[in-house]
């Protein structure tokens, strides 16, 4: 049987929970349009972090050159809707 | 030459987690010896152990300082943390001095295997997460804690076996004697996990003495059956007298001798002629007679070869002196990498106390330590200079001498 697919709503939760337990922040301070590094206070060393939180909770493959390209929250959870297969709404 | 005094003391072992606590138990001659099942589960022969409670951490060090450290590792930031505030110093000291850490460690095997265990099962090293390189080296410890602290001065690890810890004093008295630096954070650690013992549990090392934890680690005594593993973190914080005094530190005591010799025979074996090479070497850099030995502090760790060896090199050397011996591995079973480190410590806490702590479950001598003047019970007394011994695998051997400090 296969999982129920998540709404977005869903896998923002999802998101905006793990990287608030992992990275220690306040979750009100993830906000869609808010700096994904700064916000989280990344170095390089937790980039890989991320990469491993992201595989546990989606189940892919993250490639190293997919991150440079996310600047945002909003960019991160639209990397992985389009990873996981969520369409538009 | 500088002189080479001890400021800061600190100390997370099975006998307690701070220096007080530690202090009643070796005068109470207190086991932290218990049975774990977990590694009888796991293919022990022995499930003997030496227990401490993990640190929680959160609060104390933030999330990257935390995924960086092993076990024992956080053993040893406890440690240190106790060693600084007894030396009246914090962080902001090693921004403006440098400040250097030499700790003994040789293992850590924990984090390796776990690792390994992930690779294996999921052909993807990317799984390991950013802290398993930094918890799996050997010189965890000391690139953890000067990255926390942050220190600035002379920054490794010494692994010697079960002579790390005393080895990390002895080299940090020689680099502060010679002016390479004021300020070293010495000490050692020890993981306490299943995986960490499992092939010294292989050599039929350990006491099968399951029924009595208490009773299974006793050195010098006639039905010692083997030793029980151990483990924690202890810090000594040596310091150049100059140092010292311009800060207005309070000062525990001077280390005057360091003596090491290799034995140069067996990987596992003992000798009497390596340790006695140590012990005199000691005394000649100390300057000082048999005679003038208040209390030793003996590597015996209970096996049958080793406290036979040792207590025929003691006895070589001090036989005639009658000189207080005790293995504090009696109550706190064998701290290995920590153990030179460690049992600095708990001398430390006797000469400043004025009590010998008892070897306990010495029951009954045998022919080699029939010889010695071995203490089973607490016993008051002054001790103005103690020697403390540790040997390890491949014949490493190292012998510290402390003189108590008096206002000079």
């Amino acid at each position: 049987m296969e999982a129920p697919v998540k709404t977005k709503a869903e896998v923002i939760s999802t998101i905006n929970e793990f990287l608030s337990e992992e990275f220690e922040v306040d979750i009100d301070t993830i906000q869609p349009d808010a700096n994904l590094n700064t916000t989280l206070g990344l170095d390089s060393l937790d980039y890989i972090d991320l990469v491993v939180m992201t595989e546990s909770n989606f189940g892919f493959k993250v490639k190293p050159e997919d991150f440079p390209g996310i600047k945002t929250f909003n960019d991160f959870y639209q990397y992985i809707f389009a990873k996981i297969g969520l369409l538009d709404d | 030459m500088n002189r080479v005094v001890v400021t800061g003391l600190g100390i997370y072992s099975c006998l307690g987690q701070n220096l007080e606590d530690v202090r009643d138990a070796l005068y109470a001659g207190k086991s932290g010896i218990v049975v774990d099942q977990e590694r009888k589960d796991f293919g022990y022969r022995s499930g003997l152990t030496g227990t401490v409670p993990r640190p929680e951490l959160k609060g104390k060090l933030d999330r990257r300082a935390r995924i960086n450290l092993p076990e024992q590792g956080e053993y040893a930031y406890m440690s240190t943390t106790e060693a600084m505030r007894t030396a009246g110093i914090d962080a902001g000291y090693f921004v403006d001095n440098e400040v250097g850490i030499i700790f003994g460690n040789d293992s850590s095997a924990q984090p390796v295997i776990e690792a390994i265990d992930i690779i294996r099962a999921k052909k993807d090293t990317t799984l390991l997460g950013s802290g398993s390189i930094f918890q799996t080296m050997n010189s965890t410890v000391t690139m953890n804690l000067a990255t926390i602290f942050p220190l600035k001065g002379i920054n490794l690890t010494l692994s010697a076996a079960c002579a790390s810890g005393s080895h990390s004093i002895g080299m940090g008295y020689l680099m502060i004697k010679s002016g390479l630096q004021d300020m070293i954070l010495c000490g050692g650690a020890q993981e306490i996990n299943k995986y960490a013992m499992g092939n010294f549990d292989a050599l039929s090392a350990f006491s099968i003495r399951e029924d009595a934890p208490a009773q299974a680690s006793r050195p010098f005594d006639r039905d010692r059956d083997g030793l029980v593993p151990s483990g924690g973190a202890a810090t000594v914080i040596l310091e150049s007298l100059e140092s010292a005094q311009r800060r207005g530190a309070r000062i525990y005591g001077e280390v005057v001798g360091y003596g090491f010799s290799s034995n140069g025979g067996h990987i596992s074996n003992p000798t009497v002629e390596g340790p006695v090479r140590a012990l005199a070497k000691s005394l000649a850099d100390a300057g000082l007679q048999a005679a003038d030995i208040d209390y030793i502090n003996a590597h015996a760790t209970s096996t049958p070869a080793g406290d036979a060896s040792e207590a025929r090199a003691i006895a070589e050397i001090f036989g005639a002196y009658g000189t207080p011996v005790s293995s504090t591995k009696s109550m706190t079973g064998h701290e290995c990498w920590m153990a030179g480190a460690s049992e600095i410590v708990y001398s430390m806490l006797m000469m400043e106390h004025g009590f010998v702590a008892p070897n306990i479950n010495f029951e009954n001598p045998d022919a080699d330590s029939a010889k010695l003047n071995i203490i089973s019970k607490a016993t008051e007394t002054t001790i103005d200079t103690f020697l403390s011994n540790s040997f390890g695998f491949g014949g490493t051997n190292s012998s510290l001498i402390i003189k108590k400090w008096k206002h000079q």
